[in-house]
């Protein structure tokens, strides 16, 4: 990390060091108390000292999750987030700031925020929490709610194309993206975590269950049945295998994506591709975040993290440099600087 | 050089407008007579006529751009009402400002420009100059862009470039006509050009070209003087409006020990504060330009709870778009300044044209029980100490502050003594004392001030939570509870209410008690100003009462306005501030001045309307 880095704690601090004293109000099963359980064992292993954490958050079910943390927190307006926490974290950029937001709140009404901070790469962490529906206000569509579903206010179905939040994502330049599920502690604290270490905006799409209003939309990828053939853990320098003993496997067809057995016409662990998360060209971290079951296994874990210029080393250079070469020193050498004249 | 053959006629103050083509350089022309006549001591306001177009198509109606000036050996508060003198290089220019110049008044054009399609572009079916239509008028015909090739025979230029030199040639004209030494002039020319000697030759020929021209033709027989104003001692500078409101806003970031984050996305008339902004990032100016109006007041928004001089600056429209943003920073309580350099509206409107009707939005325009201070600067130069003040009072008493500046303080300019820094009034932070109660209590309030602590990230132990949903007393958590509610509204707008203990009474100009009281904030305070000291001067009884704090209003406000019979609201709307001081001040009786054509008031149009009322 940069010469900004966040201070490092000086205690060891626990999990309930990072409860608030306010009673979470999410409906009981909801997949948000899971999002939250994970980040509260991830924060401890992060190291940071707890004043130097501020989460930020916008309007929605997911937004509420600053609350339930005992760091900094700003719970601001429906879609807002991505900006209040990038005059956080330019104001003070030694804070790790994070920024909670809904599929509604990062994709409908926040979507023009949500692409920017992307683009800006501002090193903020950004967790969506995407149930593919609007709960907080009580179960209609969402940008990502699948075509034909049924909501409060699709009677006869979503008519709308849904939106995959990766493909915006790095279609926005995004240097980091990751996926996870909210049936996967383990996986949601590590990605947390690896989130945190990215330099850059990083952006963690979380599968969540709405079990209100969208249960099990994402049944078809946790259901222990389907599980091992629709998940698709990627590690970076790890061959993309899955399934039942991690039988099959991802390779290249042309441009398109296939899936092999391994064993079969005699494919072998070498025709497989080997992920890649640092690789700069986009064109098949693209193809990995649209996949979807049942055609494709759902990907999870870091899809992509690649270096680049964040927005807030490119700030504090040209403060550096403006420091170092300015002839104007104080407001008084501005009001002083150019023409003046005495008048006697 | 000094120019004596000829007549010299001592004048008190004039006007004079310099129009031309958008690329003819009317702006650097009037400026540069701004500059020296400041120099030589005279009082001076200016606004510059920009058309709405970037470039529209050459030697049309909408092409064209605008330099007044008003110069005076007496106080100047306007740029005038109408121009003594006009210098129009086009059909064109002629066109679209012939009305500006006053019965009588002289016109200086360019001859040359004066035919076949220049005058059918324009709009003329004949030619102005040969049908009679100008008899009104004191008519120079200067053939200045012949002359002006003529004298640049033999440099180095194209005719082009030769051409472009004829802005300095009529500026000579109007040197000598104001007996104004061209010295600064030919200085600027030599810093400016330094890395071409060329445009530097062509430049100060073309400037001396004009001043003998006009010394010798008898077109002009005689030359005028403006002698010095009396100006208060010190050392001076120009500035204008958004100028000053940046500086302003730096010299409170300084006051407080704070880097200032200034988050705005661009817009007519208030990009110049941005521009302006970036180009201090060596003091710690983190200008932001953001994706929109509304990340704009947001990432401010974040900022100020970091802990930072936060500010977002827009126009009407973008106004609009940070209303629910503005509402989360009443509810979070956090100091905010939101800068609203008006233009007419509704919608786009007339982007370029001044306005004072976003007053309603500034005191209402969010949702909820939602009160904000609302301030409103005066002058190009007051922007200042205005901009100074909103930042002083949002962080003092940690809430919103919108100031109203407006598209003629923008982009006017006036000689601006130089502020002695320390004498400014003291930034103080309501920071929590290192023995503040655990846990921490966000919405614990200063007895009497109701402001609550400004605890910022990365401090040990105040970590915290606040958002837009309701907060409970002192403690902060979220409270649906009715009787907190109504507690809380009460609160914040006491809060705001009681800012009336921290500004100054409001002061009354002339007459402070009588007749009429003429009433008017923001920037017609010039105009009003020259009406009412030029009316009570004529022995008439009328004071102006012109306010800068609109809300809260200064604690005297009622009984101001208990000295008059009439009070006559003045302002470039249609009654917004009546409205607002009818409502609370019902028993008074108000007459209202309103006028929304982009422009600013004319002071005879306000003397008219005092005039009635004292005689009426
Ligand atoms: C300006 C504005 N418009 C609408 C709303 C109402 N609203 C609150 S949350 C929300 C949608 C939330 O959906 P999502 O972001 O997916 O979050 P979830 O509740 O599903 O976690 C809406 C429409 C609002 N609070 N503010
Ligand atoms: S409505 Fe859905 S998303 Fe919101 S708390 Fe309930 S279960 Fe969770
Ligand atoms: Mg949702």
């Amino acid at each position: 990390m940069g010469e900004q880095a966040v201070k490092i704690s000086e205690v060891t601090l626990t999990k309930e060091d990072f409860t608030s004293d306010q009673t979470v109000r999410w409906c009981p099963g909801c997949g948000d108390y899971a999002i939250l359980s994970a980040m509260q064992k991830a924060l401890p292993e992060m190291g940071i000292a707890k004043e130097d954490l501020v989460f930020v958050s916008g309007i929605g079910c997911a937004a509420r999750f600053p609350y339930y943390l005992s760091t900094y927190g700003f719970h601001t307006i429906h879609g807002r987030g991505p900006a209040v926490a990038t005059g956080v974290k330019l104001a003070n950029p030694a804070l790790s700031v994070w920024e909670i937001q809904g599929d509604g709140d990062a994709l409908a009404i926040g979507g023009n925020h949500f692409i920017h901070a992307l683009r800006r790469n501002v090193d903020i962490n950004i967790l969506m929490f995407n149930n593919e529906i609007y709960g907080l206000t009580k179960g209609q569509y969402s940008p990502t709610s699948q075509q034909g579903l049924i909501t409060t206010s699709t009677p006869m179905g979503s008519i709308e194309r849904p939106f995959s939040a990766g493909e915006v994502a790095l279609g926005s330049q995004a240097t980091f993206f990751a996926r996870t599920i909210d049936t996967n502690p383990k996986l949601m604290s590590s990605i947390f975590i690896e989130a945190e270490q990215h330099r850059g905006t990083s952006l963690v799409e979380v599968l969540q269950n709405c079990i209100i209003y969208n249960d099990k939309t994402h049944a078809l990828i946790t259901a222990k049945e389907n599980r091992d053939d629709f998940q698709l853990h990627l590690e970076h320098g790890k061959p993309m295998l899955f399934g039942a003993g991690k039988s099959k496997g991802l390779r290249l067809n042309g441009l398109k994506l296939e899936i092999v057995t391994l064993g079969e016409n005699g494919i072998t662990e070498d025709d497989i591709l080997v992920h890649d998360a640092l690789e700069p060209d986009p064109t098949l971290h693209q193809m990995l975040v649209r996949m979807r079951p049942p055609e494709f296994p759902m990907a999870l874990g870091v899809i992509r993290a690649v270096k680049a210029w964040t927005y807030d080393e490119g700030l504090a250079a040209q403060l550096a440099e403006g420091q170092a070469k300015a002839k104007i020193k104080s407001v008084k050498d501005l009001l002083l600087s150019g023409e003046t004249w005495e008048v006697s | 050089m000094t120019a004596t053959a000829k007549k010299r006629v001592e004048l008190d103050r004039v006007v004079i407008r310099f129009v031309g083509d958008s690329g003819d350089g009317m702006q650097l022309t009037g400026s540069q007579f701004t500059y020296t006549s400041a120099m030589l001591g005279n009082d001076i306001a200016t606004l510059p006529d920009f058309p709405a177009e970037i470039r529209a198509p050459q030697g049309t109606m909408e092409g064209v751009s605008g330099f007044q000036v008003q110069i005076g050996a007496v106080d100047i508060h306007t740029p005038g009402d109408e121009a003594d003198v006009l210098v129009a290089m086009n059909p064109a220019a002629l066109r679209a400002n012939l009305k500006w110049l006053r019965t009588g008044g002289h016109l200086i054009v360019d001859l040359d420009d004066f035919e076949g399609k220049n005058l059918k572009r324009a709009g003329y079916d004949q030619d102005p100059l040969e049908d009679g239509s100008l008899d009104g008028y004191s008519l120079t015909r200067a053939p200045i862009t012949s002359l002006t090739k003529e004298a640049l025979k033999g440099v180095d230029l194209s005719t082009k470039g030769i051409v472009r030199c004829k802005n300095m040639f009529a500026l000579g004209i109007v040197y000598w006509l104001f007996n104004r030494d061209p010295e600064r002039t030919l200085r600027f020319i030599t810093e400016k050009f330094r890395k071409d000697p060329a445009l530097i030759e062509a430049n100060t020929k073309a400037l001396q070209a004009g001043y003998f021209y006009a010394e010798t033709v008898e077109a002009l027989p005689s030359s005028y003087e403006i002698a010095p104003a009396s100006i208060a001692p010190g050392l001076y500078r120009h500035i204008a409006g958004n100028q000053a409101i940046a500086w302003g806003l730096m010299a409170a970031a300084e006051r407080l020990g704070s880097d200032l984050f200034f988050g705005s996305y661009p817009i007519t008339p208030a990009s110049d504060i941005l521009h302006e902004l970036t180009r201090h990032r060596g003091m710690g100016v983190l200008a932001f330009q953001a994706e929109d109006e509304i990340a704009a007041v947001c990432s401010a928004i974040g900022a100020a709870f970091a802990g930072q001089l936060a500010i977002t600056a827009s126009s009407g429209p973008g106004i609009a778009l940070k209303g629910e943003a503005m509402g989360l920073a009443v509810m979070a309580e956090l100091p905010l300044v939101i800068v609203d350099v008006q233009r007419a509206g509704p919608s786009t409107g007339l982007p370029t044209k001044t306005e004072q009707a976003d007053l309603n939005i500034a005191l209402h325009g969010r949702n909820g029980e939602s009160p904000v201070i609302v301030l409103a600067a005066r002058s190009p130069a007051q922007c200042f100490e205005a901009a100074y003040m909103a930042a002083k009072l949002a962080i003092e008493h940690m809430t919103p502050v919108i100031l109203l500046s407006d598209g003629y303080l923008a982009n006017g300019t006036e000689p601006w003594r130089i502020p002695d820094l320390d004498a400014m009034p003291d930034i103080k932070r309501h920071a929590p004392s290192a023995d503040v109660a655990t846990p921490f209590q966000p919405y614990l309030r200063d007895p009497t001030t109701l402001a609550r602590y400004w605890a910022v990230p990365g401090t040990p132990g105040l970590e915290h939570r606040i958002g837009g949903l309701e907060k409970a007393d002192v403690d902060g958590n979220i409270s649906y509870d009715p009787m907190n509610h109504q507690k809380m509204v009460d609160l914040r707008a006491e809060k705001v209410a009681r800012v009336a203990d921290h500004i100054p009474a409001q002061s009354v100009r002339c007459e402070q008690s009588g007749k009429v009281l003429v009433i008017g904030w923001g920037g017609t305070y010039g105009s009003l100003l020259t009406a009412v000291t030029e009316l009570e001067a004529a022995g008439e009884s009328v004071g102006l009462a012109h306010f800068e704090y609109l809300n809260p209003l200064p604690a005297n406000t009622e009984e101001v306005l208990s000295h008059f019979e009439h009070i006559l609201v003045c302002e470039l709307n249609s009654g917004q501030f009546a409205r607002y001081l009818k409502g609370l001040f019902p028993e008074h009786r108000f007459h209202q001045l309103n006028k929304v054509q982009g422009l600013p008031f004319r002071v005879n149009e306000v003397k008219d309307k005092i005039m009635e009322l004292c005689h009426g």
